[in-house]
């Protein structure tokens, strides 16, 4: 009963709205445009920092009491990545924006792209100048071909500017900005893949250690970070960490945009202060589609356990709000489902994508994600017995842990997330041979 | 290989070192897709020669990365998302539509060779959903029947 009390109190308490920082932009005419950008105060800071020639090290320390975290995922404190990247190396480093966003339920990068792109080349510049690159490349999504061509554009005109190049803006400071395209593959969004990709080569993750700081593009110290972190980074330099941290919470500062998709009544981008309450946001998102009540969210991308509804209502959007109840804030690609959804075909879909996008290096991997889909195809088909939920717990297992990169533990997530909550929906599916929903 | 295709080419190349033209095999790969349609062998072999690659290592490349297709694919290939935001909001009853009313399956073209139609894993743009795309570059989101049959009707 107190436990009620206490986090009625909490969510009272809690005033989180939705705030732009990577996206601060998008309201205005010409979002995308340099014009538009300067128009903010956009480029301010780099020439801020060339002309003070600011020691990087303090760059770096704003940016670790800013609290960001790595905002593809893995949620890894971004000042101290930043800081692995050995600095008195004599020879070309590289940094990488990661924009092969292919997760299922991801599509915040694009916006970011499409909407405020040079707000994220000033953060690529920021960070080359903290981490000494003289090279940066943006690897972009296959899929989003608009947005490719759109960003090549942004950096010419960053280019002429003077943003880009060699000696930029008269500070002897040197670093070229190239847009880089896929060509379908989830597995490049994982940092070592699409270095290999940038290499030319097919998109196999590689061992770790070493890691890319000391090995990365052609042997080369090479950061990789996601499109967000890089967006938010003007942003922390200009208004200080402390402020960006006061958006959000201890453990989960600044703002994180979250992508909505499926059965709400408005999908899209909405960039909150973090700790916002997770009934907000889907408030913010006009609610679940058609009046229809809500039955699961995954709150991250498939790579993030499902949660069911009375669970997710009363948490809050943050890392440790969302670890609470067994789950993650992964990239913020949150799937709404409602009363209608059928479990079984939902995981069928998301074990059909990781069968598909496994890159084949792994044998626990490239072999249990198409015996997984195998499984809970013979489910949906209703040609499965009970004994088969319990194979598709082990397989799944088996796969965990057990591979060079995250993507075998990702394609484990689903599986073991749907078959704990909802067993029974998979069990009266098995012994009816069809779906009762 | 003419000029114009080159000329594309050497632009992806000055973005890497001179001594790793590798780095630009898919970025060339697709600059040939989209002037032929698909990939032939001898197309392969003109990019391996072209880069200085082995032709095995850019035929990798090139069945490893989804969007390139080493058969024909018609005039108009139409990639249909069907992962689950799309799926969530009835991706499929645009597939059977599709399906219906071009009377061919997934992985297949149109007699008259104008269309064909591809199962797509996620674009990165659920909130459009559900989507297509037409050539690995036009992006149609929000689809209904409607949109669709409008979108049919345009590609001539």
């Amino acid at each position: 009963m107190n436990d009620v009390v206490d986090k009625n109190i909490q969510l009272e308490n809690n005033n989180k709205q939705l705030f732009n920082i990577c996206l601060r932009t998008s309201s205005l005419k010409n979002p995308g445009s340099i014009k538009t950008y300067q128009s903010i105060g956009g480029y301010e800071q780099i020439k801020r920092i060339l002309k003070n020639n600011i020691d990087p090290q303090q760059l770096i320390d704003e940016i670790k009491i800013s609290g960001l975290r790595g905002r593809g995922g893995a949620g890894f404190p971004t000042g101290v990545k930043w800081s692995f990247m050995p600095r008195d190396y004599d020879g070309t480093k590289y940094i990488v924006c990661n924009s092969d966003e292919g997760e299922p339920g991801t599509f915040k990068d694009r916006d970011i792209i499409r909407y405020n792109p040079h707000q994220l080349i000033e953060g690529m510049i920021i960070g080359a100048y903290i981490m000494n690159a003289q090279v940066g490349f943006n690897y972009i999504h296959g899929e989003i071909w608009e947005e490719y061509v759109s960003f090549e554009k942004a950096i010419e005109d960053a280019r002429k500017a003077g943003f880009l190049g060699n000696n930029i803006l008269g500070s002897g400071f040197d670093f070229e900005l190239h847009a880089v395209h896929g060509y379908g593959a989830y597995i490049c969004g994982e940092e070592t893949a699409l270095i290999e990709s940038i290499e030319g080569k097919k998109g196999q993750p590689r061992y770790k250690p070493p890691f890319p700081a000391t090995y990365g593009i052609y042997g080369k110290p090479t950061n990789v970070n996601n499109t967000e972190t890089y967006a938010s980074i003007p942003w922390i330099i200009e208004h200080g960490g402390q402020e960006f941290m006061n958006h959000g919470v201890p453990n989960s500062g600044g703002t994180k945009i979250f992508s909505v998709s499926g059965h709400v009544e408005k999908p899209g981008n909405y960039e909150i202060q973090l700790g916002m309450p997770f009934r907000q946001l889907l408030a913010e998102a006009g609610g679940v589609w058609k009046n229809r009540r809500l039955k699961a969210v995954i709150p991250g991308g498939p790579s993030t356990p499902v949660v069911p509804a009375n669970i997710i209502m009363d948490a809050t959007l943050d890392y440790d709000g969302l670890a609470q109840i067994g789950s993650s804030v992964g990239a913020g690609s949150m799937i709404v489902m409602d009363e209608s959804t059928c479990m079984v075909q939902a995981l069928r879909r998301l074990s059909y994508f990781f069968y598909e996008e496994s890159c084949g290096q792994c044998t626990p991997c490239r072999e249990g994600t198409g015996w997984v889909y195998r499984i809970v195809d013979r489910i949906f088909k209703g040609q499965a017995t009970l004994a088969d939920l319990d194979l598709l717990t082990d397989v799944s297992k088996k796969i965990s842990g057990r591979t060079i990169c995250a993507l075998g533990d990702a394609a484990a997530t689903p599986v073991l997330s749907f078959i704990k909550h909802f067993r029974s929906e998979f069990e009266n599916f098995i012994k009816h041979g069809k779906s009762l929903n | 290989m003419n000029l114009k295709l080159k000329k594309l080419i050497d632009k992806e190349l000055k973005k890497y070192p001179s001594d790793k033209k590798q780095s630009a095999v898919i970025a060339a790969l697709a600059i040939m897709q989209n002037d032929r349609g698909w990939l032939s062998k001898e197309d392969i072999s003109e990019v391996a020669l072209y880069l200085d690659m082995p032709e095995i290592a850019v035929l990798e490349v090139a069945t490893f990365y989804n969007m390139f297709d080493l058969k024909s694919v018609g005039k108009y290939k139409l990639s249909i998302c069907t992962n689950i935001s799309c799926m969530l909001r009835q991706a499929d009853h645009i597939v059977n539509h599709l399906k219906e009313k071009l009377q061919i399956d997934f992985n297949e073209v149109t007699k008259d060779g104008k269309f064909c139609l591809k199962e797509s894993e996620c674009m990165g743009a659920c909130g459009g959903a559900p989507l297509l795309t037409v050539n690995n570059q036009k992006m149609h989101e929000n689809l209904n029947i409607d949109k669709v049959d409008q979108l049919l009707k345009e590609l001539k």
